[in-house]
């Protein structure tokens, strides 16, 4: 048994199939092919699976697909502009806010939401706001720094990237 | 930027574009033609006889293609465990595959299903009827060594795996005796799980055209694997089988080792015709079923004089290994424990005995620092309750402790190994880090600190930890089998091939997980190449087109794999300077090198660039006689000692009398790990490893009910540091470089992790003194902290 559902992910439009059982992660990750979303942990606590819908940040495994009927989803592959980092992508690698990258996606779709609410949100404010995301390599600290460079990049109205070295 | 700086730059990494746009390529991500889905059924008993297995409903259900149970991989060997350290030989019990007859943890593998769709291999192992005879279940490794305790295996009576003792017992005893003060304490280093970020996991494919099995894994070691697989467990050849870690979550220690699901994944494929067999765990098979770390009881008794000189340390230890030996579980509570109870002090008398216990848990093996942070817990424990007897200041009975800076290379009698010698600390200054430290955390003024707390209701304490770690675990012939029992060799290699454009391409045996090799490793080929960064790819972790490697764990990628490079280097550079010599028409001999360019010795406006020499070397058609086209070089690399970076931590905690409750509130660190290929890389090493550490002391812990269930099994049950719970760490260095190594570099992988743990026990002991607290075990939670407070005698 299937539910028809509708989702924009990224700006795409798809019209989809899926199992009433099936949670949105899986249906980003396994029918749209968007592995940037992953998977962590079992009971809502990692955060690694964390997507924007409608604009606001959700744990991609805790929602039912068939949920998310009609919303308009960004995932981490969707931050990006015509090549052009966003400014969160450009603070995390800048401030090396990720060793193993597999937190990261969720982390950067946390802080979208945080600096959508809050652009110049101070160290405990981006604390608290990424508590629902579980980072086991850098002890957060490089993270505060990345959203921080990100909400000053944004505040400047600059995205460069930037080459590396 | 100059080629010359590139060693020591902060470059960003090279890794990090994947990852911050979605592109990683996981194991779960992997997607091939024809892959199917495999879920493993596992015991909900801690130990039971397997009385019958049906598994008749479960194979007619839609998708499922097979259903295997232990008895249908009767002829695949159980895994091997490759460091039979401590004296472990004819009581060595590793796992098999899938159990066969008896359970003996909750979480061991019992059967295995295989379907077009995951959610349909679920369905289909639910379906399995599994008929247990429950039998009695221990998880303690002292109630498990008890009189009357259940028992895990026939060849290991009372549960013990293995004894193994270092140092000496008389002298020790001695010293015990007659000292002016002597401190005796338990403290247990409870159990912890590991939790890298991406659970484990492995894809298998047979080839049906050419016999070959190709496994991708979650593996810190994917030659190893390969290794272990051919010659052990399935018994295929070695060069039939291709191992390959794509991009890996993060390991801690709990992904060095050969798991079932390897296995497995690859045997169904051949059984299913060569359709690819993908297993990933759930977080809660994570818990149950993948290694933890830890969980040692110790008994200590630390002795000296009343001026606060350390005579004597001697350490029992209970070490807890799980229901089977992993990989080299053997060698951690032994080897790198208690080879390391020296520390950073100059102490003549020190003995250790370690038992290893068999009990109905998770096996236990390595977790980031292995062994060492328990070392390092025991021994900075032990000088502050030392201290706190004598009635000094713990800052100064280290002062007065510390191995000498003239006094290396130190060799502390407990690293002398089973070959017979010893390897000495290598280099280190061990003052100014505590000076600095101190300094920074504001130490002078403690009390003034303490009474401003006190009126605000809080308890202020500070704790310090001055470590040492081993790192870049080596050589082998200290380590291998007739010294500590390691069953192979810990070399590393690289090979380096110039492109006729100059463009360089590394391949390393090293495993990058996290930690930047992939930026590392080409700063150091591009420096001593001259070479631009960007010129040079670092490739890695597929046993197809890069040479052998013991892989990543012990800090040894740098100290051991990056000197493998450099190495790798040095031999290009060289066959470069004699194809140079002949296009200069120079003698080699008076050829020298300089940042990229090669040139007459006081000719320096004729040059040849490494790249031109590399287009000629590539296209060969004018090569000095005898000499072999292109630049393709591979060195393998056996350092002659291991690293021994060291630091000291400062925790400044805050205690809530009311509720228990601990803060961390502030955290120094002044670290000492050699020269650095890339700080900003050893920052974040250093921070995560701190987390760990600070994770043990306050939140985390592994809990077993003693029926053998384990009651700490998912993210909600198990406190993982959270980003608010945590203060920003106020970070600085001391640099001595290694003399092991002509990078001079240690080790930082695991620096935070062995030092601050004890940094921050002794900070909370510290601020709970005034209640006549001594000791409490890990993890200091606040109902643990308020029970403590309102059963001490004394009232503030």
């Amino acid at each position: 048994m299937t539910e028809a559902i509708t989702l924009v992910v990224n700006g795409v439009h798809h019209e989809l199939e899926v199992e009433p059982r099936r949670m949105l992660v899986q249906v980003i990750r396994e029918d749209l092919d968007l592995t940037g979303t992953h998977i962590g942990c079992d009971t809502s606590q990692c955060g690694a699976c964390t997507v924007l819908v409608d604009g606001q940040a959700v744990k991609s495994c805790t929602m039912l697909a068939v949920q998310a009927d009609g919303s308009s989803i960004t995932t981490i592959e969707g931050m990006a502009n015509d090549g052009q980092l966003h400014p969160l992508q450009v603070g995390f690698w800048e401030k090396h806010g990720l060793q193993c990258g597999f937190c990261t996606p969720g982390m950067i779709m946390a802080a979208a939401d945080l600096l959508a609410r809050n652009p110049d949100p101070t160290d405990q404010e981006i604390r608290h706001a990424i508590e629902g995301n579980v980072c086991r390599c850098t002890g957060y600290q490089n993270i505060v720094a990345a959203i921080r460079e990100a909400a000053s990049l944004m505040a400047a109205g600059g995205t460069s990237a930037g080459a590396a070295g | 930027m100059a080629t010359t700086d590139v060693l020591g730059a902060r470059i960003k990494r090279r890794e990090d574009p994947r990852f911050i746009t979605g592109g990683g390529n996981y194991l779960d991500d992997i997607k091939l033609p024809g892959m199917t889905h495999a879920v493993v059924l596992r015991s909900p008993y801690a130990h039971a006889r397997i009385r019958s297995i049906d598994t008749s409903a479960a194979r007619t259900m839609p998708g499922v293609l097979a259903v295997y149970a232990g008895q249908d991989l009767a002829g695949v060997n159980a895994l091997p465990c490759a460091w039979a350290a401590g004296g472990v030989q004819n009581n060595l019990n590793t796992p098999r595959v899938l159990a066969i007859d008896t359970v003996r943890w909750t979480g061991d593998g019992v059967a295995m299903v295989v379907a077009e769709t995951r959610e349909q291999a679920v369905d289909a192992a639910e379906a399995i009827s599994v008929d247990y005879e429950p039998l009695p279940a221990v998880v303690d490794a002292e109630k498990a060594t008890a009189p009357g305790a259940p028992q895990l295996h026939e060849n290991a009576p009372n549960n013990v795996c293995m004894h193994w003792t270092v140092g000496d017992a008389e002298g020790t005893a001695r010293a015990i005796e007659s000292a002016e003060i002597v401190v005796r304490q338990r403290i247990v280093n409870q159990r912890l799980i590991p939790n890298p970020m991406e659970t484990r996991g492995a894809i298998g494919r047979w080839d049906p055209g050419t016999d070959e099995y190709t496994i991708w894994m979650t593996s810190q070691a994917p030659h190893v694997m390969r290794l272990l697989i051919a010659a052990f467990v399935l018994g295929v050849p070695e060069h039939k089988i291709r191992c390959i870690s794509p991009d890996v979550g993060g390991g801690f220690g709990s992904k060095i080792f050969l798991y079932a699901d390897m296995v497995l994944t690859a045997w169904a494929s051949k059984q299913l015709g060569g359709r690819p067999v993908k297993f990933v765990e759930t977080r809660r098979e994570n818990y149950l079923a993948t290694t933890h770390g830890r969980d040692h009881i110790t008994d200590l008794e630390v002795a000296g004089t009343k001026d606060g000189t350390i005579t004597a340390l001697r350490v029992r230890t209970k070490a807890n290994l799980g229901a089977y030996l992993s990989t080299i579980a053997p060698g951690i509570p032994t080897t790198l424990y208690g080879r390391l109870l020296s520390g950073v002090y100059a102490i003549p008398n020190i003995y250790c005995e370690v038992d290893g216990i068999y009990t109905n848990t998770a096996m236990v093996d390595a977790y980031r620092g292995a062994g060492r942070p328990e070392a390092t817990y025991v021994v900075e424990r032990a000088v502050d309750l030392f201290a706190r007897e004598a009635g000094l200041d713990p800052a100064e009975v280290r002062r007065r402790n510390f191995i000498p800076p003239d006094a290396f290379p130190y060799q502390p009698a407990v690293l002398i190994g089973q070959a017979g010698y010893g390897l000495p600390y290598d280099s280190g200054n061990y003052r100014p880090a505590l000076e600095r430290a101190l300094e920074m955390a504001g130490y002078t003024n403690l009390a003034a600190a303490k009474a401003e707390a006190r009126a605000r209701g809080k308890y202020l304490g500070a704790g310090i930890s001055s470590y040492i770690e081993i790192c870049g675990v080596a050589p082998s012939k200290w380590i291998g089998l007739p010294g500590e029992g390691w069953g192979a060799g810990l070399w590393e290699s690289a090979n380096i091939r110039m492109h006729l454009t100059g463009k360089v391409v590394v391949t390393t045996g090293s495993q990058n997980h996290g930690q930047g090799h992939e930026t590392t490793m080409a700063q150091i080929v591009a420096a001593e190449l001259g070479v631009p960064f960007e010129d040079v790819l670092v490739e890695h972790s597929d046993t197809q087109g890069t040479p052998f490697g013991y892989g990543t764990y012990g800090s040894r990628s740098a100290a051991v794999g990056g000197v493998a490079a450099q190495k790798a280097a040095l031999k290009i550079k060289e066959k470069a300077r004699r194809l140079a010599a002949h296009m200069l028409e120079a003698s080699p001999d008076d050829v020298v090198f300089e940042a990229g360019r090669f040139y007459v010795k006081g000719s320096p406006d004729k040059v040849k660039t490494v790249q031109e020499v590399a287009l000629a070397a590539s296209v060969g058609y004018d090569l000095p006689e005898g000499m072999e086209p292109f630049l393709d070089e591979t060195a393998y690399y056996d350092p002659p000692n291991c690293t021994f970076p060291f630091g000291t931590h400062v925790a400044i905690v805050e205690v809530d009398e009311e509720t228990g409750a601990v803060d961390l509130v502030r955290y120094v660190g002044v670290d000492d790990v050699g020269r650095k290929i890339n700080p900003m890389i050893v920052d974040g090493q250093l921070h995560g490893g701190i987390v760990q550490g600070v994770g043990q002391a306050l939140w985390e812990g592994a809990v077993y009910g003693d029926d053998g269930q384990l009651l700490s099994g998912s993210m909600l049950d198990y406190a993982l540091p959270r980003a608010s719970w945590l203060p920003t760490f106020e970070l600085d260095e001391t640099v001595t470089p290694s003399p092991v190594n002509p990078l001079g570099v240690k080790g930082a992988g695991e620096a935070g992790t062995i030092g601050s743990a004890a940094a921050v026990v002794n900070a909370v002991v510290d601020a709970l003194s005034p209640f006549g607290i001594r000791h409490l075990d890990m993890p200091l939670s606040a109902p643990k902290v308020w029970r403590a407070i309102h059963a001490s005698e004394v009232q503030s």
